[in-house]
C-alpha cells in the first residue's frame, strides 16, 4: 500500500525510530543545546563532549517524529570521532542532499545518513530532518540559546 | 428522509478529481479550509470579466454593477447568519482580522486595567493572542474557563469565572482542534445575567451548522469565507448595530468618511465605518455565491449529513487499537483529531498523503490544548459536506496499515 513512501521511511529509518542511538543525557557534556520545531513539536537536547575542536561523545534525548528521531540518531553516530570542520562539511552536505543537489554530495562520507535522501521529495518534512543538523551546528558554534528551525 | 445528494455535490468541486501522488484525493483537511465549488469559482471569473470597477465610487455603470453585486452579497450574508441588519454585517479578512477589530476598537474603548476577558481552553490562538495584547496595553486580565479531558468546557467553571469585573465573553462556537460544540446558549444567558457582551468565534461552526445570531442572542459573531467554501481573504463581523455605534473606527482611510477636512472627519454610517479602502469586492460576490450553493442544499440537511459521517468514522476510530479520540464526546461537529500510540501525527500526515489523503498534523493553531492532552500535536481528519463512507473506509485502511509498518 505505501510503496511510494518506502523511498522515505526506509527500514533504517524505522529502526532507528525504534531504538535511537545514544539516547541518553550526558552528565559531563562540553556543549548542551536544545533545538525546537514549533510547527511539529519535535524537541532535542544534543549533548557534545569536546577533545579540543574533536567530537568525541555525542548523545541526545528528546521526542520527535520518526524522521526527526531516525536523523538525530544517526547523526550522534556519524560525528562522532570528527572534527568541527569535519561536522560542519556533514552538515552541509546533508543540507544539499535534503534540498535535492545531489551532485554535491560525496557518497562515502555521508554513508548510512542517504537513507534520508527521500526527504526531499516531501519538502514539509525537510524540517523534521535538519533540526538535528541545526542543533549540532549551534552547538559546535557553542551558542547557549535554544534554536529553533522557525 | 431524502438521500443527501453527495455525488452531485461532488461532482460541483473541480479539485476533488485532482490526482495526489497517483491516488484519488481524499480531502479531510475541510477544518484548515474549503475547497471551492465551480459555482463560486465561476463567480469570480464572472466578476472580473463582467461586472467589476470599484465600489461606491463612481457614476458609471460597471461602478454600480459592481456595487450592487457587492451590496448583494451583504443581503446574502445578513440572511444567511439572520442578522437584523446589513449595517450589521462588515466584510473583513477574516476571523481573525474580526476579532482583531473588536479588540482594537470594542476593546480599547471598553476595557480598562483591571477589567476581565473571559475566553476558554479550547481557544484557537486567534482568539487568544488579540486579547493578550490587548491585556498587555490596557492592564486588563485574561482569564481561561477549563475544559474536561472529553474536551468540553467545564461550564460550573466557566460560571465562576463571570464576575463583575467581565467586560467581555469569548468564545468558541466550535472547537477547529477537537470538534466540540460549545454549549454557547448557556454561555450567552450566563454573560447576559450580568450584561456582559458575548463574541462567538464561529469560523469552524459556519461550515456545519446553521447559525441565527437574533436566536443566539450573541454580540458579535465572526467566520472567514475560505471555511465556508468561499474565497480565503474574505470574512465577517456581524455586531448588534447599536454596539457597533458606539465603537470607534479601526482603520481610517477612505469609504469609511462622509467628509473630510484637515481639521477634522466625520465618519461614515454603518457597515462602511470599518471598511476603510478597497474592499475585497470580487471574494465577497464569491461568498455570496457560495452561500446561493450551501441554501439551496440546505445547513439542516448538511449538520445532519455530516453527523452521519463523524458517527462512522468515530466507530470506525474507536475500533483501532492504539488510536486515542483527542476530544471524544457527543456534542461534536464533524472533526476527528486522534494520536496513534508510539507514531507522531506528522508521521501519519505523510503517510496518509502518500495514499492521497490530506489530513492536517500539528497543533491547529491551539497549542494550549495540545498542552492541556499532554501531546505535541494531532492527527486530524475534518470532514465536510463532499466527503463520503468510502473516503473514511480508505482512511480507516490507511491508518491500520500504517500501524502495521511501524510495527
Amino acid at each position: 500500500m505505501f510503496d511510494d513512501l518506502r523511498d522515505l521511511y526506509q527500514e533504517v529509518i524505522f529502526d532507528h525510530n525504534r531504538n535511537p542511538r545514544n539516547f541518553r543525557v550526558m552528565e559531563d557534556a562540553d556543549r548542551k543545546v536544545e533545538g525546537f520545531n514549533p510547527l511539529c513539536g519535535d524537541r532535542l537536547t544534543l549533548f557534545l563532549k569536546m577533545d579540543g575542536d574533536k567530537i568525541i561523545d555525542a548523545s541526545f534525548q528528546g521526542s520527535g517524529c520518526a524522521i526527526s528521531t531516525a536523523s538525530v540518531s544517526l547523526m550522534t553516530e556519524i560525528v562522532k570521532g570528527k572534527t568541527e570542520a569535519e561536522a560542519e562539511d556533514l552538515f552541509r552536505q546533508f543540507h544539499e542532499m535534503t534540498t535535492g543537489k545531489e551532485d554535491k554530495i560525496d557518497l562515502e562520507a555521508i554513508g548510512k545518513l542517504a537513507v534520508l535522501a527521500g526527504v526531499r521529495e516531501y519538502p514539509a518534512r525537510v524540517k523534521c530532518a535538519t533540526l538535528a543538523w541545526h542543533t549540532l551546528d549551534a552547538a559546535l558554534k557553542n551558542e547557549q540559546e535554544a534554536i529553533s528551525t522557525e | 428522509m431524502t438521500i443527501f445528494p453527495v455525488e452531485k455535490i461532488r461532482a460541483d468541486f473541480p479539485i476533488l478529481k485532482e490526482k495526489i501522488r497517483n491516488k484519488s484525493l481524499v480531502y479531510l483537511d475541510n477544518a484548515a479550509s474549503c475547497q471551492k465549488p465551480q459555482q463560486v469559482i465561476d463567480s469570480i471569473v464572472h466578476c472580473y470579466s463582467h461586472e467589476y470597477a470599484n465600489v461606491h465610487r463612481g457614476v458609471h455603470t460597471l461602478s454600480v454593477r459592481a456595487t450592487d453585486r457587492y451590496e448583494g452579497a451583504r443581503e446574502k450574508v445578513k440572511d444567511f447568519i439572520n442578522a437584523q441588519s446589513t449595517k450589521e454585517i462588515i466584510f473583513v479578512r477574516g476571523a481573525t482580522e474580526a476579532i482583531n477589530l473588536i479588540a482594537q476598537t470594542f476593546g480599547k474603548a471598553n476595557i480598562k486595567a483591571g477589567d476581565e476577558i473571559l475566553i476558554t481552553a479550547m481557544e484557537h490562538h486567534s482568539n487568544i493572542v488579540p486579547w493578550q495584547m490587548l491585556c498587555k496595553e490596557t492592564g486588563a486580565v485574561l482569564k481561561v474557563a477549563p475544559i474536561d479531558l472529553q474536551g468540553e468546557l467545564i461550564f460550573s467553571e466557566f460560571e465562576k469565572l463571570i464576575s463583575d469585573k467581565t467586560k467581555l465573553v469569548s468564545v468558541v462556537h466550535m472547537s477547529n482542534a477537537l470538534g466540540t460544540i460549545n454549549p454557547v446558549k448557556k454561555i450567552i444567558a450566563a454573560a447576559k445575567e450580568k450584561n456582559i457582551p458575548v463574541l462567538l468565534d464561529g469560523a469552524q461552526a459556519i461550515p456545519h451548522m446553521s447559525v441565527d445570531v437574533q436566536a443566539l442572542d450573541c454580540d458579535f459573531y465572526v467566520f472567514s469565507g475560505h471555511k465556508l467554501y468561499a474565497p480565503s481573504g474574505i470574512g465577517v463581523l456581524y455586531g448588534k448595530q447599536a454596539l457597533l455605534e458606539a465603537m470607534p473606527p479601526y482603520q481610517g482611510g477612505g469609504d469609511m468618511i462622509r467628509k473630510v477636512t484637515f481639521a477634522e472627519t466625520e465618519y461614515n454610517t454603518l457597515p462602511y465605518k470599518f471598511e476603510a479602502g478597497t474592499p475585497n469586492i470580487a471574494d465577497v460576490i464569491g461568498m455570496g455565491a457560495a452561500i446561493d450553493y450551501l441554501n439551496e442544499i440546505g445547513m439542516d440537511n448538511i449538520a445532519a449529513y455530516e453527523a452521519e459521517l463523524l458517527d462512522y468514522a468515530t466507530e470506525k476510530a474507536r475500533q483501532i487499537k492504539g488510536l486515542r479520540i483527542i476530544g471524544d464526546n457527543n456534542n461534536k461537529g464533524a472533526i476527528l483529531s486522534f494520536v496513534l500510540d508510539k507514531i507522531h501525527p506528522h508521521d501519519i500526515g505523510t503517510m496518509l498523503d502518500s495514499l492521497g489523503i490530506a489530513v492536517r498534523a500539528g497543533h491547529h493553531c491551539a497549542m494550549p490544548v495540545m498542552d492541556f492532552f499532554a501531546v505535541p500535536a494531532t492527527a486530524r481528519a475534518s470532514f465536510a459536506m463532499y466527503n463520503t463512507k468510502e473516503e473514511i473506509d480508505v482512511l480507516i485502511a490507511g491508518i491500520e496499515d500504517l500501524i502495521k509498518i511501524f510495527g
